[in-house]
């Protein structure tokens, strides 16, 4: 039926530029109302959700910081303070606060928001295929030939129980490997974050920064191979 | 602004309620209970909705609806496992069902909407001003169509439904509002015919709902089907009696199990009594609570698995939610909430009437739209993933469930074959993996600019706005021209439809104008001629005899408009009447001041 393309190269360049009131036409200064007519602003689109949440784009976040700012601007968006203003109003409110909404799940979550930062400082992760290392590649040809053989047996087997025993030590081994990516990751974010604040911008930095994206990017990409895999073993011998 | 009244359309009673100075309450029509029967029937005299609708299901079976909540946004398909329990007949056209009462056949949203209304009048006539908007509630649970369907009663009942919101939220708000809560607050919702869980974090008067669970299919209702079946079984061994065949007792039946059923929510044990056809007598029977509990053991059970894994989606464990409130008629049921504390590890609250409060949070969900209350605000989700079909027929999901609400989701489209003019896209709601696995919302076509394949890109919008309702808008992003989509729901009235029910019901309620003013002119009459009599009889000898035989032709003459149709002619003669006895209320006044003065000295005149 439908041909849908995932959204590719649907980046845009972070603009920071001020433009009008769309109702009284005069100049923006306040951040999401205007502050003439005191009208609320429709958030750009090239608004990045780290600036739309007034925090800087690092990979640590407080979720209480976060949690608040959530709160005021849902506040300052929500349709419920919006029934008794004009159908231009309405619709700036319902658009935002599902943006809003969108901004804070994704920050929400450290893996999201990693996956976003990369998208915002290199591309979407989900279109670049990196292939995994050679011993994970191994690891789970093995994993799906077993859990194939698993399939096909007749579960009250002796057989059965054998495999069903190795593939409780293949899905202990795999989340092992997924606590080990976890940490690998907190490291990377620890870096990002640090060479961020010291805001170099020299060459060196420049190759640091494009390093750190680029494990972040592979990790994150092989996490989410494991974790399939994992979720698959879950289902099947359940 | 106008009034907005907050209303609780369940699937056995409904409710409204209204803000009175920053309290919730709910109104009651004169000595009556706050709660509307759902009930509606058809009888000689009309359509009849309530109370009085209620006593017709055991005396007019066939004529009389009740839990249509079950029925909103649905198929005749959907409901095929449970039509033998109702004894009025439901057909289906365009993928809606329609209940037949007498020579007419009716949508759900439109017998929901005779209960509105109901409840509607019952507002005007208590706040003394016309009522036009309200906000609605429906179970969390509910998917796009039944929250649509539910839209489309109040606009047939002629309110605008200024928002849809979800029970177990309105309960949290009610409840929050009152207890001045913060925290973590599951809200365990089991009603007349569906079940619903909430798990909220309360803070700073933001109640935010972090997942909700449930089934629309699962309330009341059963317990006291399976208490029914119970007592049918046992009549059919003791009596040779298959009661199926008499619509009239199987409601019997049904009534006495829900009455067994709330008398052992105080009591250990009570007797269920029937009266059977045929001369056989009477059948009687002991209940224990006992019983009940192994009956209802397993419809309790079936509760629990939603309730883990909203707590599970919520992030949390069981042990982390701070408070339980029990929402809904059915939680009174000991059992209910001996398996809720056992879950949870904490007695539940129950201060607040559970019949009352989810119509309470609808009124203060209304005051908030008002703008009366800016204190609290409400950020609910959606409860079933929305998606689309995919090749294959696989869903893809493009909101998940749980997602805050406003939520939206942008997908670009493209052709496969040169020319192309359209690509078909099915929207669907729910968890499953394959698309016929899930709830089929609607299907549109896309119109697309005939263009070699892959060039065309249209950008589609899918926004779930405050209602929990679906928005469709597209983009052709080369033009950047937006196009319209018309959206076929799978299981829903059509705009025009819609339309014509509003028109319909206006009909009907022109006529029910007029029949009212006509009962009511005829009461006035009735005691004016009453009175006058009275009049006549004491104070007769006061006036001139011709002012007597005036009044006397004028009383003949209301009482000949009375037996009439015409309520303007019956004022009339009324006015004729007072007109003609103005001289005789003078009289009389003038005779007992005179009276009153006799043995006073002028001095307690004056002083008092």
């Amino acid at each position: 039926m439908s041909g849908h393309i995932h959204n590719t190269d649907d980046r845009r360049e972070l603009q920071m530029a001020r433009s009008m009131c769309w109702h009284c036409q005069s100049e923006m200064a306040g951040e999401y109302f205007c502050d003439r007519c005191v009208k609320v602003q429709p958030v750009s689109k090239d608004l990045d959700y780290f600036t739309c949440f007034g925090l800087p784009r690092r990979l640590a976040l407080d979720p209480q910081t976060l949690e608040t700012k959530f709160y005021e601007l849902s506040r300052a968006f929500h349709p419920d303070f919006y029934q008794n203003k004009s159908d231009a109003e309405q619709t700036i409110s319902l658009g935002n606060s599902a943006m809003l909404n969108t901004a804070y799940r994704t920050l929400r979550d450290p893996i999201q928001r990693a996956e976003y930062l990369l998208d915002l400082e290199a591309g979407s992760v989900k279109d670049i295929r990196t292939t995994p290392p050679a011993d994970l590649f191994e690891e789970i040809l093995e994993l799906q030939d077993t859990l194939d053989e698993f399939r096909a047996s007749d579960r009250a087997s002796e057989s059965a129980s054998t495999l069903r025993t190795k593939l409780h030590a293949d899905r202990a081994t795999l989340e092992q490997r997924q606590r080990d990516m976890e940490a690998q990751l907190q490291q990377l974010f620890g870096r990002w974050d640090a060479l961020q604040n010291r805001g170099e911008t020299t060459e060196q930095a420049r190759a640091e920064r494009g390093r750190i994206l680029k494990d972040m990017r592979d990790i994150l990409s092989n996490r989410t191979y494991v974790k399939n895999i994992v979720n698959d073993l879950v289902a099947t011998i359940a | 602004m106008s009034r907005i009244v907050g209303i609780d359309l369940g699937t056995t009673n409904s409710l409204v309620a209204y803000m009175d100075h920053g309290t919730p309450r709910v109104i009651s029509a004169h000595h009556e209970r706050a709660m509307v029967p759902s009930v509606v029937a058809l009888t000689d005299n009309g359509l009849i909705v309530g109370d009085s609708a209620k006593e017709h299901l055991t005396r007019n079976p066939e004529r009389t609806v009740y839990s249509v909540k079950r029925f909103m946004g649905k198929s005749l398909a959907d409901v095929q496992g449970e039509l033998a329990y109702f004894p009025y007949t439901l057909t289906e056209k365009g993928g809606v069902i329609r209940i037949k009462l007498g020579e007419k056949s009716y949508s759900p949203p439109q017998i929901s909407a005779m209960i509105l209304k109901e409840l509607k009048l019952r507002a005007e006539a208590f706040l003394g001003e016309s009522i036009a908007k309200a906000v609605i509630t429906v179970p969390a649970y509910f998917n796009d169509s039944q929250r649509q369907a539910t839209k489309d009663a109040g606009m047939i009942a002629g309110l605008e439904v200024l928002r849809i919101i979800n029970e177990p939220t309105a309960a949290a708000l009610a409840y929050g509002l009152q207890e001045r809560t913060q925290g973590t607050i599951a809200v365990y919702d089991l009603g007349g015919g569906t079940f619903d869980i909430s798990i909220l974090k309360l803070k700073n008067g933001i109640f935010e709902v972090l997942a909700t669970n449930g089934d629309t299919h699962l309330g009341g209702d059963d317990f006291d089907q399976l208490i029914a079946d119970l007592f049918l079984t046992e009549i059919r061994r003791q009596y040779g009696l298959d009661l199926s065949t008499h619509p009239d007792h199987m409601q019997a039946v049904r009534l006495e199990a829900e009455r067994a059923k709330i008398r052992l929510s105080d009591e250990l044990k009570t007797t269920a009594s029937l009266d059977l056809p045929d001369g056989k007598g009477r059948f009687t029977r002991e209940l224990t609570r006992d019983q009940l509990d192994a009956l209802s053991i397993a419809l309790v059970e079936r509760t629990l698995g939603p309730c883990r894994l909203a707590v599970k989606d919520s992030g949390l464990a069981p042990g982390d939610i701070d408070e339980v409130v029990l929402v809904g008629g059915s939680t009174r049921m000991p059992l209910v909430r001996q398996r809720v504390q056992a879950l949870f590890g904490k007695r539940p609250h129950c201060e607040l009437n559970p019949d009352e409060v989810v119509a309470l949070g609808a009124a203060v969900q209304a005051d908030i739209l008002s703008g009366g209350t800016t204190d609290m605000l409400l950020l609910d989700v959606t409860p079933l993933s929305l998606g689309i079909e995919t090749m294959g027929g696989v869903m893809s999901s493009l909101i998940r469930r749980n997602t805050t609400i406003p939520a939206s989701a942008k997908e670009m489209f493209t052709t496969y074959v040169d020319g192309q003019t359209g690509v078909d896209i099915h929207i669907l709601q729910g968890e499953r993996e394959l698309a016929k696995d899930n709830r089929s919302l609607a299907r549109f076509r896309l119109k697309v600019p005939p263009l070699p394949a892959g060039v065309p890109r249209i950008e589609v919008t899918f926004l779930i706005d405050a209602n929990g309702i679906l928005n469709v808008t597209a983009k052709d992003m080369r033009t950047g021209e937006t196009q319209s989509i018309e959206i076929k729901p799978s299981y829903g009235l059509s705009d025009q439809e819609v339309e014509r029910m509003i028109e319909d019901s206006f009909k009907f309620a022109a006529d029910d104008v007029s029949a009212r003013k006509l009962i009511e002119a005829r009461l006035d009459a009735g005691a004016l001629l009453t009175t006058t009599e009275k009049s006549l009889a004491d104070g007769g000898h006061l006036i001139a005899t011709g002012d007597v035989a005036a009044i006397r032709t004028a009383l003949s003459a209301l009482a000949a408009a009375k037996d009439g149709n015409d309520p303007r002619a019956i004022r009339a003669r009324m006015a004729d009447i007072e007109q003609a006895a103005k001289g005789l209320t003078v009289a009389m006044l003038d005779d007992s001041l005179k009276q009153g003065l006799q043995g006073k000295k002028v001095s307690d005149v004056t002083q008092s």
